[in-house]
C-alpha cells in the first residue's frame, strides 16, 4: 500500500505538469523534464535487473533482451509522464528455450519488473499449462480459461508448453477455444494482464505458424540459450551453496565428467536436470553416512560430497534403462 | 421506491471505479467475492441466486469486475450484490455485501396490516412486481 501511494504522488506531480504542457500543446517548447537516472533507480528497477544478474547464471542474450525491454518501458513511461504517449504497449511476450533454461524464474523477475514499472497493478505470477485451460468436454474450456484469467488478472499469466494448446491434427481439440479466449483477453485486458508463452523453440515457432493472432499481439520474443558445461558447472555450486553443501576435489571432477555425459542423453534439461541430480547425490551422501559412519561426524563430513555419491549415478552407466531399451 | 440493503445504503449508487476500491478493500483482506443476483428484493428473501462459483484466490478487483459485467449483460434487469465472504475459523460468514446494480424501474414494497386475535395487529410486507 505504502508503494502505490507513493506512486500516485509521483503521479499527481506529473498529471499537473502534463496539463500545464497541453495547454501550450508544442514540444519544443515543453519546458517539463524527466531524469531517467533518478527514476530507474528510485522505480526499483535497477535492482530487479542487479537481483537478475547476480543470481541468474548465464543467460547472457536474455539479460540483454531484459534491460531493453526495461528501457523501453522506462522511456515509454516518461513520455506517457510528458504527456507525448497515451497507448498501453503490447508487454504480451514470448519465452522460448529447452526445458531448464530459466524461463519460470525469469518470468516471475519480468512480472517483479512490470510491477515496478506500473505496468501490472499486482505483479503475481500464474503458471498454468494446457490442464489448467482446457476442459474435458463441450462448455467445460470457456468456464475453466476465465478462472485462470480472473486469477491472473492485475499480474503476470504464463503458460508453459504453451504449444500443447494447439492440436493440429484433432480438429475437434478444446484448445482452440482456449486459444480464441485468450487472443481476446490478450488484445482488450491489455492494461490487467500480461502473458507470457514459453516453450520448446520449434514448437512454438509451429505454433506462432498456425495461430498468426498470436505472433502479432506478442511484441517480445525472447530466446533462452542452453547453458554451456562451464555455467551449469556454476548453477551446480551455488545450488549446493544455497542448502550449505560442498563439492570435494573429486566430486568436482565426477560432476564435470557428469555434465558432458548427461548431455549426450535423452531428455537433457539443463540447470533441472543437474538439481535432479545433486538431489540423488545427496540420498547417495546420506546413505554413505548412515552405513559407514563410525562416530559422531563433524558438519564438514555432513556436508561434503564426495566423487562416489556421483559417480554411483545410472549417467556414468550409460542412462535409463528405459532409454537404453528404445534408442 | 429505491430500495436498500446491505453495506453503504445510505449513500448513492456505487459507480465502477468505487465498486473496483470496494473489492480491492475485501481482496486484501483475504475474502472470497460472489455475485448474487434476484428479481424480489424483499427484505426476507436472503436466497439471492448465485452468480457462477464465489472467486477465491484473485488478487486484483479485474477478475470480479468482468464476472460482474457479464452478470450485468444477463440479468441487468435485476439486483445484483457482491458478498464478501471471510474464511477464518470461527468466522465462516459473509462480512460484507452491497448492492451493485439496480432495475431500471423498481418494484415498491408495501405494507399490510391484519387483525389477530384479541384486537392484536399483524403486519406483512408485499413487493409489487
Amino acid at each position: 500500500m505504502t508503494l502505490d501511494s507513493e506512486h500516485s504522488h509521483a503521479n499527481d506531480a506529473k498529471i499537473q505538469d502534463v496539463t500545464i504542457n497541453a495547454r501550450d500543446n508544442d514540444i519544443a517548447g515543453n519546458q517539463a523534464s524527466v531524469d531517467l537516472a533518478a527514476e530507474y533507480e528510485s522505480s526499483g528497477v535497477a535492482e530487479v535487473l542487479r537481483e537478475l544478474d547476480e543470481e541468474l547464471i548465464g543467460l547472457a542474450p536474455v539479460k540483454q533482451r531484459i534491460r531493453e525491454t526495461a528501457a523501453l518501458l522506462l522511456v515509454d513511461r516518461a513520455r506517457r509522464a510528458l504527456g507525448l504517449s497515451h497507448q498501453t504497449p503490447t508487454l504480451h511476450m514470448s519465452f522460448s528455450g529447452n526445458p531448464g533454461t530459466g524461463k519460470t524464474t525469469v518470468a516471475m523477475k519480468m512480472a517483479d519488473l512490470l510491477y515496478r514499472l506500473g505496468y501490472v497493478r499486482k505483479g503475481h505470477l500464474v503458471s498454468v499449462t494446457r490442464d489448467d485451460l482446457v476442459g474435458q468436454y463441450i462448455g467445460h474450456t470457456a468456464p475453466k480459461t476465465k478462472e485462470v484469467l480472473k486469477k491472473a488478472m492485475g499480474g503476470v499469466l504464463f503458460i508453459d508448453e504453451a504449444y500443447y494448446l494447439y492440436k493440429p491434427d484433432n480438429e475437434r481439440d478444446y484448445g482452440q477455444e482456449a486459444i480464441e479466449i485468450l487472443l481476446q483477453v490478450m488484445e482488450n485486458n491489455r492494461d490487467d494482464l500480461v502473458v507470457i508463452m514459453a516453450g520448446y523453440a520449434d514448437k512454438m515457432d509451429m505454433f506462432f505458424r498456425a495461430n498468426p493472432g498470436f505472433r502479432s499481439r506478442i511484441a517480445h520474443h525472447i530466446e533462452f540459450p542452453d547453458y554451456s558445461d562451464d555455467e551449469l558447472m556454476q548453477i551446480c555450486e551455488s545450488m549446493l551453496a544455497e542448502q550449505n553443501y560442498l563439492l570435494d576435489a573429486g566430486a568436482k571432477q565426477a560432476m564435470q565428467d557428469y555434465i558432458t555425459q548427461r548431455r549426450a542423453q535423452p531428455h537433457f534439461a539443463n540447470a533441472r536436470s543437474i538439481r535432479n541430480a545433486l538431489d540423488r547425490a545427496r540420498l547417495r551422501q546420506a546413505n554413505r553416512l548412515f552405513s559407514q559412519a563410525k562416530g559422531p561426524l563433524t558438519a564438514k563430513q555432513l556436508s561434503t560430497i564426495c566423487e562416489e555419491d556421483i559417480r554411483a549415478s545410472r549417467v556414468f552407466k550409460g542412462g535409463l534403462d528405459v532409454d537404453r531399451a528404445t534408442s | 421506491m429505491r430500495i436498500t440493503q446491505g453495506c453503504f445504503s445510505f449513500l448513492p449508487d456505487l459507480d465502477d471505479t468505487q465498486i473496483s476500491k470496494q473489492i480491492e478493500y475485501c481482496l486484501e483482506n483475504g475474502w472470497a467475492i460472489g455475485i448474487e443476483h434476484t428479481d424480489d428484493p424483499h427484505p426476507r428473501n436472503t436466497y439471492w441466486q448465485m452468480w457462477g462459483n464465489p472467486m477465491f484466490d484473485l488478487r486484483d478487483a479485474k477478475g470480479v469486475m468482468m464476472e460482474l459485467d457479464d452478470c450485468r449483460k444477463m440479468h441487468g434487469d435485476d439486483y445484483i450484490r457482491l458478498c464478501a465472504f471471510e474464511d477464518e475459523r470461527g468466522i465462516e460468514s459473509v462480512k460484507m455485501s452491497f448492492i451493485v446494480n439496480r432495475p431500471a424501474e423498481e418494484p415498491s414494497i408495501t405494507m399490510t396490516r391484519s387483525d389477530y386475535v384479541d384486537r392484536a395487529q399483524k403486519y406483512a410486507w408485499q413487493v409489487n412486481r
